[in-house]
């Protein structure tokens, strides 16, 4: 859910919000597993003469043992600070000097790494990767530097955010022992506790042309990026990839969970655990029928919860859902809102189960089901502008066990969706047995100490 | 939004960027009633990118009640022309199209993206114009967005961050319209009435004051019939009047607002420059080396890399009309405070007095420039520059000239720009945060 970003900007994302139909002039995908294992997947886009790389390793926040939370991040941090041959920073500098724009996230299931640069500049960007996928040099004062950068971002985006916090507890009570329920940047008692030892065997395990794939989009032909790939990556030997044991997530009764801290609004997560397309043991269906559920309820000015809770009872200013269809474990649909002054946060729940309910009772009608699936369809050109987001998700899917091809069959398995099918996942799933409420009671914003405007009048508390 | 669940990725429109190799065609003319449009044929993909921008962001909520522009902006969905918002919403979704809109400072925006298909290029096209030329501003419609508008205050005041930076803006541009903070306050959000949104309608949202950004899968023809269009319902009307100079500080001052946060959040700078300023590349490119270049500049290198103080340290300028903010910011752990501040001081006054090195210059330019076709390539990014250029009269040849400004700067020029135009010793410092 959250991705981390190493710098710069963090994309929060509930679900893949559309994928690709084929079109006519669709693109033209084309893949490759190199002897080594490393997969390389190449879509070209010739609209403007750029190119995207991105290389996505199967490992992330769910992949982490108890009391290594944060591992994967912190990894991620201390790849841009040098190998055998690079000094720290100097991987940064190259890229820079090239004109392009890089950056890296870490998700519960992959951590990943991406370089933007003007076409031709391709193969610098490959050396550099191949390099740092097995001669990362970590040092203990280089570690002792970015472990704090790590902390300040686990301040910066969790802990002085009351609704990151109360996504946070959320998390944890949702899926207790299993991974799913630590946070990606890690518990702050973890980070402390970290060493560079710890890195340098999680790098060991994980950094290897068998654990990643390669994703490519671009004005680019793909023989040729085969060819580099080949050239730069083909050198390494596969490694002997450890077995992961996952805990189930166990739930019998509806959790609950409240935070209070200093804040101003009243905040609610409701969750469900559902199936993911990736581990889902129902009907193939199931995953994109609750896609269109989500989709009812949530996205936008014409979805159900804006127009009855936001407009029609005003019991919310604001509402959102988010169901990641393509995460790797058991996942869950997630419904949000704070309430309207006046409106407390039971009310919240209750409009949120009442539009549950109607679900569960009557069918979705033929002009929603309709809106639903065209909005969808028109995304999916939509996000085809950004060669970025391209990557993104052939990234995204191959690397928690999907196919790059489901990027096209999304749009169809979505277009099949019936109204009963929505009827019927609603009924299965959302349900109290699998439901989570994390709640956000604010207290007063008091702060010590003085308030003071040197060389002015001006005074304020919050 | 709510933190964790948005159900759109948000991509990261990273900064800077420079090398076209062939120049963006983009035809330029004015609608029959004055609006001005931006066009680029673009092929590549069965879609339509409009930005719709008008003279009528927060800057012009000076004489009228603080927050009106956004309000104003915000009520044009919310019913227009005997649809009410679930109407409006209802038809944009079922011919797939996407609609939002946005208010700074400076602008207005409306922003829709479509299929071209005319099945659905048409309706989304007609409704818009609606929303544009007949808003409903109806009681009920007020009500609830003033409400809305009133809690997203107390979810600023519930954010470091934003307290900081709303008290930046209103230190920095004291007796300025830039002081506005586009989400107003209570009271003048309480004291909107109906008739005053009307008016602020009738004046800015009029052709005249408006820009026209379109590209995408449709011929200049069809964007021309567009364009008469979506304005053809509005009056010509009158462009806004010049936005005031801004007043340069006389001093430093340093604000301290206590907050019981982990970290502080400072916010420190100065005015800064103009979209149409003749020191915009020397400053610009310059800063590169100071705080814009990501993980690379001194700023980070400082005070991240070489000592792990800061998850995020910049220095920005963002040109406006008049002169827009010169940022910079950080936030670190409470303790910290005076020892970043004291790095951040002395890069900046070692970089006002000697420049960039040659070398620092060089790397400046070679990301600038080689980066160049990353900043348009996508109907996305190309509509807002054509925004751009349209709103601030840049010339149409100002992609194509990009790469050559960014590379005929010298050192000297910068050093020139930075000493005539960046004053360390007349910064404020907004500092908020806990013990």
């Amino acid at each position: 859910m959250f991705r981390l970003f190493k710098f710069g900007f963090v994309f929060v994302s509930g679900l893949l919000v559309a994928c690709a139909p084929s079109m006519p002039e669709g693109p033209s995908r084309v893949e490759k597993v190199l002897a080594n294992g490393l997969k390389v997947i190449v879509q070209p886009d010739h609209r403007a003469p750029v190119v995207v790389s991105q290389i996505w390793y199967k490992v992330g926040g769910s992949y982490e043992p108890d009391g290594l939370s944060g591992v994967s991040h912190v990894l991620e941090h201390m790849m841009f600070k040098g190998t055998d041959t690079l000094k720290p920073g100097e991987f940064s500098r190259i890229i820079a000097a090239q004109g392009g724009r890089e950056n890296a996230f870490t998700s519960r299931d992959y951590t990943a790494y991406y370089q933007r640069l003007e076409k031709s500049r391709l193969p610098i960007s490959f050396r550099l990767e191949a390099d740092r996928m097995r001669n990362l040099k970590l040092t203990s004062e280089e570690f002792a530097k970015e472990i704090k950068v790590v902390m300040e971002e686990r301040r910066l985006r969790t802990e002085d955010k009351p609704e990151s916090l109360v996504y946070e507890r959320f998390m944890h009570t949702a899926f207790g022992e299993n991974t799913y329920g630590q946070p990606v940047i890690g518990w702050m008692k973890d980070l402390k506790s970290m060493s560079v030892g710890d890195l340098q065997t999680w790098y060991e395990k994980w950094y290897a042309p068998n654990n990643a794939t390669l994703v490519v989009v671009g004005d680019v032909k793909p023989a040729e990026v085969f060819e580099l790939a080949d050239q730069y990556f083909g050198k390494y030997q596969p490694s002997m990839l450890p077995k992961l044991v996952q805990r189930p997530v166990l739930q019998q009764q509806t959790r609950r969970v409240s935070v209070s801290v200093p804040a101003k609004v009243p905040y609610l997560i409701m969750g469900f655990h559902v199936p993911s397309a990736a581990l889902s043991t129902g009907p193939e269906w199931e995953p994109y029928a609750l896609d269109v559920l989500a989709n009812v309820l949530g996205d936008g000015d014409s979805s159900r919860l804006s127009r009855k809770l936001v407009r029609g009872s005003q019991v919310a200013v604001q509402t959102g859902v988010g169901y990641d269809w393509a995460a790797r474990l058991q996942t869950l649909l997630m419904l949000d809102a704070n309430p309207t002054p006046g409106h407390s946060l039971d009310e919240i729940e209750q409009a949120l189960l009442a539009e549950i309910g109607l679900l569960q009772t009557e069918l979705v009608s033929p002009q929603e089901l309709t809106r639903i699936k065209t909005q969808l369809v028109a995304s999916d050109v939509y996000e085809r502008d950004s060669v970025f987001y391209q990557a993104m998700k052939i990234g995204q899917l191959e690397t928690v066990g999907l196919d790059a091809g489901l990027v096209e069959a999304y749009i169809k398995r979505i277009s099949a969706v019936t109204a009963e099918q929505v009827r019927q996942v609603a009924k299965k799933y959302l349900v109290p047995a699998t439901m989570t409420v994390a709640r956000l009671n604010p207290l007063p914003i008091k702060s010590k100490g003085a308030v003071r405007r040197l060389g002015g009048r001006h005074a304020t508390r919050y | 939004m709510p933190q964790g669940i948005k159900s759109l990725i948000v991509l990261c429109l990273l900064a800077a960027a420079g090398v076209a190799q062939a120049g963006l065609p983009i035809e330029q003319w004015e609608t029959k009633k004055g609006a001005q449009v931006l066009f680029v044929e673009s092929r590549g993909l069965p879609m339509v990118q409009f930005q719709l921008v008008f003279d009528a962001g927060s800057a012009r909520d000076v004489g009228r009640q603080a927050g009106i522009a956004k309000l104003t902006n915000q009520m044009l969905k919310q019913g227009a022309g005997g649809l009410d918002a679930d109407d409006i919403a209802t038809r944009f979704g079922d011919v797939g199209a996407q609609f939002s809109v946005d208010s700074q400072r400076d602008m207005a925006t409306l922003s829709l993206r479509s299929l071209s298909d005319t099945s659905a290029l048409d309706p989304a096209v007609d409704l818009l114009a609606k929303i544009l030329a007949s808003p409903s501003f109806s009681e009920k419609s007020l009500q609830r967005e003033r409400v809305r508008a009133l809690t997203r205050l107390e979810l600023e005041r519930q954010s470091p961050s934003e307290i900081a930076q709303r008290r930046f803006y209103e230190r920095l541009f004291a007796g300025h319209p830039y002081q506005q903070y586009p989400s107003g306050d209570a009271r003048g959000l309480k004291a909107i009435g109906r008739k005053d949104l009307v008016d602020y309608h009738r004046q800015y949202y009029v052709a005249a004051n408006a820009v026209i950004a379109i590209i995408g899968d449709i011929s200049q023809r069809q964007a021309k019939d567009i364009a008469e269009r979506l304005v053809g319902g509005l009056p010509k009307g009158q462009a806004a009047p010049p936005i005031p100079p801004v007043p340069m500080r006389k001093s430093a001052s340093r604000e301290y607002i206590a907050f019981p946060s982990k970290q502080s959040h400072i916010f420190m700078g100065q005015p800064g420059i103009k979209r149409k300023d003749p020191d915009y590349f020397p400053l610009y490119v310059g800063n590169y080396t100071l705080g814009g270049g990501g993980l690379v500049s001194r700023l980070s290198e400082e005070v991240r890399e070489k000592k792990g103080l800061a998850y995020s340290v910049y220095s920005y300028f963002l040109p406006m009309r008049a002169l827009g903010p010169f940022t910079v910011g950080l936030q670190t752990k409470n303790s910290q405070i005076d020892k970043a501040l004291a790095i951040v001081n002395r890069v900046i006054k070692e970089f006002v007095e000697t420049g960039p090195s040659a070398e620092e210059l060089d790397a400046a330019k070679k990301n600038l420039s080689g980066g160049f076709p990353l900043r348009i390539d996508s109907n996305q990014k190309i509509a807002e520059y054509l925004a751009l250029i349209g709103f601030y009269g840049l010339p149409l040849s100002y992609l194509d000239d990009f790469v050559a400004k960014v590379e005929a700067v010298t050192v000297e020029q910068v050093r020139d720009a930075y000493r005539r135009r960046v004053h360390p010793e007349r910064m404020l410092t907004v500092i908020v945060g806990g013990k």
